[in-house]
C-alpha cells in the first residue's frame, strides 16, 4: 500500500493566531466600558470608526500585495491595532484624524514593511505619534469627564461633532469650556508654579491621578492581569516597565521632594497601564528573549519618565515604545538564553 | 542513598504535553509474528558506515550467521541472518530512513526451519566466570545497537566507558513519544530479563548508582521494574513526570541528576552513560543467552490498523507483514510513520523492512494525529508574530522564532550564532506555534543548507589549496629554470674569460660606445638651441628624441 509522505511533527498546535488576538480584545473591554462611562459616545465612535477604517485599509493593502484577504483578516490583528489606536485618541476627534492616523498605522507602518510579523514598529503607536506631531491641538482636547460642567453630548450630537465639526453645535467658547487638558498635561504645567502636594488635593485630581484617569488605568490593569493569567502576554515586559518607572520616580522624588509627580501618579496617569500591558507587549515589535524583555520593558519605563518630565509632549508612551522598537534586534541578539549544556559564563 | 529514594526530580526547560494514545496498543500482550517468507535486511542499520557483505547470492545461511560485518576500526555493527534460508538477491531497496534514499539490502528467502545450524548460541549461566573482555566480545559479535532510535553501536559506547568507569548509569525508559509502547510492554512482561541485562551493564561499568527513568504514565511498568530491581541497592526506579521530550538523553539526565551534558558533548563527559531499556533487554539476549540481535519488539498502532499491538518481529520483516498481524488496515490509514508523531518520519509504502532502530510503526489518519481540541490544526501557515511560545517550549532553550526569522532570510551566519546545531528536532516549537509554522522543517532545511555550504567550502578549500600548490610549483620551476640559466651563463662567461685573456670584440664595442655618446651630446646641444627659438615643447621633445 502506498502512502503520502510529509515531515514531523505530525501533531499540530491547539492555539491559533486569531484566538490569541481575540483574547487581547476581550481584555480591553473593561477599559472601554469605564472610558465610555466617563466620556460618553465619543469613545465607542472612535473605536467603531477605527475598526471600519483599519479593516478597509488592511483589505486594500492585502489586495494590493496579493495576499489572501480572508485568512489575514481573520487573524484580528488589524482590529486589535484599530482598537488600541482608538483608545489613545481623545473622544470626538474629527473622523479624518482617524483616517490619517490609521493610514500611517496600517498602510505605512505595517504593510509597507511586509505585513503582520514584519513590522519593526508598533503600528498603533506610529499612527499616534504622527498625529500628535501633526495635530497637537486636536490630540490634546479631552472632554471633561462626566459629573463636571454639565452633560456629555448625546449620540446624535457626538456623530455630528465627529463628522461635521463642532461649530454647528457649539460656539468656540462653549466647546473650549467643555474640553480640558488631561491631568497629566495639566499637572506638568501646574508644577512650574506649585508643589505636587498642593496640586493633587485640588478637585479634579481624585485620589491619585485625576478623576476619570485613575479608573481607566485600573480597568487596563485588570485587563492586563487577565492577559497575564491567560499567558497571552509575557509578564516580564509590564513588570519591568512599571518597576522601572516607579523606581525612577521614587529616586527623583527623594532627590527633590514634592517638586515632581509621585510614582503612583505616574503609574495611574496617562497611558501608562495601557502601554505596559497592551502596547509594549505587542509581540511583533517587542523584544523576544526573556532577558531582552526585561531590558526592553525597563527602558520603556525609563523613557516614559524622561519624556514626560522633560519632553514637550503630553504623553510619552508612544515615543518610548517607538524608540525601543528600534533597539529590539540588537537587544535580542545579545540576550540569547543559555543553551542547555552551554558553559555558564558564556550565557 | 538519599538520592535513590527521592520522589521529586529536577526538570528541563520547556517541554510539551501531547496526547499520549498509548493505551491503544497495550491492550494485548506482546505477540510473536509467524515466520515471514522473505526478509529484506539492509546492510547499514546503525550510525557509522555500512557493513561489508560476507555472503553472495545463492548462499544458504543459518539463523544467527553473520551476513555482513564491519571492517576493523570502522564504526558500525555486525548484521546477522535472523532466520535460516537462502540469499535470493543483494540489491538496492527502500529502507526506513529519514533521507528516503535507497540502501543496499540482502534479500533472504526463509526455509521455514529457523535452523541455528553451526551458530547454536551458547548461554553464559554465571557472569562471574567470564572476563569483561569476553562479555564485551559477545556484545560486539551480537551486533547490538541502541534500540531507542539512534542505533549507535553499543559495543563502542561500552568499550570506552568500561575502561574508565562511570559514576552514574542512566537507563532511559521514559518513552515520551505519543503512541509508542514497546518499552512499556517489554518492562511489564520481561522485567526479569531486563534486570539480567542490567546486571551485565553494572558488572561492566561499575557505576556508583544506576537510575532508571520511566514516565509516570506507565504505572504497571514501574511496578514490574521496581519489583525486579529490589535486590540491587544501587539501582533506583525513578517515576518522572510525563513531559515530552523527557526521553531525550540530555533532558533525561537533567531530570534525574540536574546535571547538563556539555553542549556538543556526550554524557560520558560528565561521568554518565545512558542506555535505552530495550537495549538492556537485548543485552540479556546477547550476553546471557548468546543470541545475536535478530529481533525486536515493535509497536504497530494508530487508527489506521484494526488491532494495534506490540509485536516481536525479526529484523528485515516487511512492514506489510506486521500490518497483517495487526488485523490489516482500516479505511483511515493515510500516513505510515516510523517512530512517533513528534519525531518520526513517513514511509512511502509498506514493503519497507523493520530495522534495528524501528520502535514503532504508526498508521493513522491525518486528523487523528492532531490534538482533539485543535479545530484550527489544519489552518494555513501564518506569519510569525514573535509570541515566544516556541521559545518557552524548547527543551534546549533555543530561540526558534529567531532561528526561523534568520532561516527565512537565509542569513545562515546568524542561524549558526543562534545555535541551530543544538536543535534536537523534537518538534515542541512546532507543536505550540499559534501561527502553525512548520518550524522543524525550516530547521532541517537550514541544517542541510549549512552542511552543503560546509561541503562546498571544503571543496573550494581543497581546490584552492591545489591551485595554490600548482602556482607555487610553477613559480618554483620558473625560479629554478632562471637560476639554472643564470648559472649556465655565468659558467659560459667564465669559460670564455678564462679561454682568452683579452677580448678584441669588447674593445671594439667600447670604442663604438664612446663615439655614440659624443654624437648624443652634440645632438642635445643642437636641440637646446632649437627650443629657445620655437618654444614648442612637443617639438622640443621630438627634437630631443
Ligand atoms: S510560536 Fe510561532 S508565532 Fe510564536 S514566536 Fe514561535 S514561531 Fe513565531
Ligand atoms: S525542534 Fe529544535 S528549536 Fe524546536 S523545540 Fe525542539 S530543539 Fe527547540
Amino acid at each position: 500500500m502506498q502512502f503520502k509522505t510529509d515531515s514531523s511533527p505530525f501533531v499540530g498546535s491547539v492555539s491559533h493566531l486569531g484566538g490569541v488576538m481575540r483574547q487581547v480584545l476581550y481584555a480591553l473591554i473593561p477599559a472601554i466600558i469605564v472610558m465610555s462611562y466617563f466620556y460618553g459616545w465619543g469613545i465607542l465612535i472612535n473605536i467603531i470608526l477605527a475598526m471600519i477604517i483599519a479593516v478597509s485599509f488592511e483589505a486594500v493593502s492585502l489586495w494590493l500585495r496579493q495576499r489572501p484577504i480572508k485568512a489575514f483578516l481573520s487573524d484580528y490583528s488589524a482590529i486589535v491595532t484599530a482598537v488600541l489606536f482608538a483608545l489613545t485618541l481623545p473622544p470626538l476627534v474629527p473622523w479624518w484624524i482617524l483616517m490619517v492616523g490609521l493610514f500611517f498605522a496600517i498602510v505605512i507602518a505595517k504593510h509597507l514593511y511586509g505585513g503582520l510579523g514584519y513590522n519593526p514598529f508598533n503600528p498603533a503607536m506610529v499612527g499616534f505619534a504622527v498625529l500628535i506631531v501633526s495635530f497637537p491641538l486636536e490630540m490634546s482636547q479631552w472632554l471633561h469627564p462626566r459629573w463636571e460642567e454639565g452633560n456629555l453630548p448625546n449620540l446624535w450630537e457626538s456623530l455630528q461633532i465627529v463628522f461635521k465639526g463642532t461649530h454647528e453645535l457649539y460656539s468656540q467658547d462653549q466647546w473650549d469650556s467643555m474640553t480640558m487638558a488631561t491631568p497629566l498635561d495639566d499637572m506638568k504645567t501646574e508644577l512650574r508654579s506649585h508643589y505636587f502636594s498642593e496640586i493633587i488635593i485640588t478637585d479634579s485630581y481624585g485620589w491619585v491621578s485625576g478623576r476619570a484617569w485613575e479608573w481607566v488605568s485600573i480597568a487596563y490593569l485588570c485587563g492586563g492581569l487577565w492577559l497575564l493569567y491567560q499567558k497571552i502576554i509575557p509578564w516580564r515586559i509590564p513588570v519591568a516597565l512599571l518597576s522601572a518607572l516607579t523606581c525612577i520616580a521614587l529616586i527623583v522624588n527623594l532627590w527633590e521632594p514634592d517638586q515632581h509627580q509621585t510614582s503612583l501618579f505616574y503609574l495611574f496617569s496617562g497611558a501608562t497601564m495601557l502601554g505596559a500591558f497592551f502596547i509594549a507587549t505587542d509581540p511583533v515589535s517587542a523584544a523576544t528573549t526573556p532577558r531582552g524583555q526585561l531590558i526592553y520593558g525597563a527602558c520603556i519605563g525609563f523613557f516614559i519618565y524622561i519624556i514626560r518630565t522633560w519632553g514637550n509632549y503630553p504623553d510619552a508612551v508612544a515615543f518610548s515604545v517607538l524608540i525601543m522598537n528600534m533597539s529590539v534586534p540588537m537587544i535580542d541578539y545579545f540576550t540569547q538564553p543559555r543553551v542547555l549544556g552551554a558553559k555558564r559564563e558564556k550565557s | 542513598m538519599s538520592l535513590l529514594t527521592k520522589s521529586s526530580f529536577w526538570t528541563f526547560h520547556g517541554g510539551v504535553h501531547p496526547e499520549c494514545h498509548k493505551a491503544m496498543s497495550t491492550q494485548r500482550a506482546i505477540q510473536t509474528l509467524p515466520l515471514p517468507k522473505q526478509l529484506i535486511i539492509p546492510v547499514q542499520q546503525h550510525i557509522g558506515s555500512p557493513a561489508e557483505l560476507l555472503v553472495t547470492v545463492g548462499d544458504t545461511v543459518f539463523k544467527g550467521q553473520p551476513i555482513a560485518t564491519m571492517a576493523s576500526q570502522q564504526l558500525g555493527a555486525t548484521i546477522h541472518a535472523p532466520s535460516s534460508g537462502t540469499i535470493e538477491a543483494i540489491k538496492k531497496h527502500n529502507i526506513p530512513h529519514p533521507s528516503a534514499l535507497d540502501g543496499l539490502c540482502v534479500v533472504l528467502r526463509l526455509d521455514g526451519d529457523d535452523d541455528w545450524g553451526d551458530y547454536q548460541p551458547i548461554a553464559y549461566a554465571d557472569l562471574d566466570q567470564y572476563t569483561n573482555k569476553q562479555l564485551l566480545a559477545r556484545i560486539e559479535t551480537a551486533g547490538l545497537v541502541g534500540l531507542g532510535g539512534a542505533a549507535f553501536p553499543s559495543f563502542v559506547k561500552l568499550k570506552n566507558s568500561s575502561k574508565k568507569g562511570i559514576e552514574t548509569l542512566i537507563i532511559n525508559a521514559a518513552e515520551c513519544e505519543p503512541y509508542i509502547s514497546c518499552d512499556d510492554m517489554l518492562m511489564r512482561e520481561r522485567a526479569d530479563e531486563i534486570v539480567k541485562g542490567l546486571q551485565v551493564l553494572l558488572r561492566l561499568l561499575q557505576p556508583t548508582r544506576c537510575l532508571i527513568g520511566i514516565e509516570d504514565n506507565k504505572p504497571e511498568a514501574i511496578v514490574a521494574i521496581k519489583k525486579a530491581t529490589t535486590p540491587f541497592d544501587n539501582v533506583a526506579v525513578c517515576a518522572i513526570p510525563t513531559l515530552y521530550p523527557s526521553g531525550g538523553e540530555k533532558q533525561l539526565i537533567k531530570i534525574l541528576t540536574n546535571k547538563e551534558v556539555p553542549d556538543g558533548g556526550i554524557p560520558f563527559d560528565i561521568g554518565m552513560l545512558c542506555h535505552n531499556i530495550a537495549t538492556v533487554y537485548s543485552l540479556y539476549n546477547a550476553v546471557i543467552k548468546g543470541e545475536p540481535l535478530l529481533s525486536r519488539v515493535v509497536t504497530v498502532t494508530g487508527d489506521g490498523v484494526k488491532q494495534p499491538q506490540n509485536i516481536e518481529t525479526l529484523i528485515g520483516t516487511p512492514v506489510s507483514d506486521l500490518i497483517k498481524q495487526a488485523g490489516g488496515y482500516t479505511e483511515k490509514a493515510q500516513r505510515l510513520i516510523m517512530g512517533g508523531p513528534m519525531m518520526g518520519f513517513t514511509l512511502p509504502h509498506d514493503a519497507i523492512p523493520v530495522v534495528k532502530a524501528s520502535n514503532c510503526f504508526l498508521i493513522a489518519s491525518v486528523s487523528a494525529l492532531q490534538q482533539t481540541k485543535s479545530p484550527h490544526a489544519l489552518q494555513a501557515q501564518m506569519p510569525c508574530i514573535r509570541c515566544g511560545k516556541c521559545m518557552v517550549a524548547c527543551p534546549v532553550n533555543l530561540l526558534p522564532q529567531q532561528l526561523y526569522w534568520h532561516t527565512q532570510a537565509k542569513d545562515f551566519e546568524k542561524v549558526v550564532a543562534h545555535h541551530l546545531s543544538s536543535c534536537i528536532e523534537c518538534g515542541c516549537c512546532d507543536f505550540v506555534c499559534p501561527s502553525h509554522i512548520p518550524l522543524v522543517s525550516y530547521f532541517r532545511f537550514a541544517k542541510s543548507e549549512l552542511r552543503s555550504q560546509q561541503l562546498t567550502l571544503e571543496k573550494a578549500n581543497i581546490s584552492r589549496e591545489r591551485h595554490e600548490f600548482q602556482e607555487f610549483r610553477r613559480q618554483r620551476e620558473k625560479e629554478e629554470r632562471a637560476e639554472k640559466r643564470l648559472k649556465h651563463k655565468a659558467a659560459l662567461q667564465r669559460k670564455k674569460a678564462s679561454a682568452k685573456g683579452k677580448n678584441p670584440k669588447a674593445d671594439a664595442i667600447k670604442a663604438a660606445m664612446v663615439r655614440a655618446n659624443a654624437k648624443k651630446v652634440a645632438r642635445a646641444a643642437e636641440a637646446k638651441a632649437n627650443s629657445v627659438i620655437k618654444k614648442n615643447p612637443q617639438d622640443e621633445a621630438k627634437g630631443e628624441s
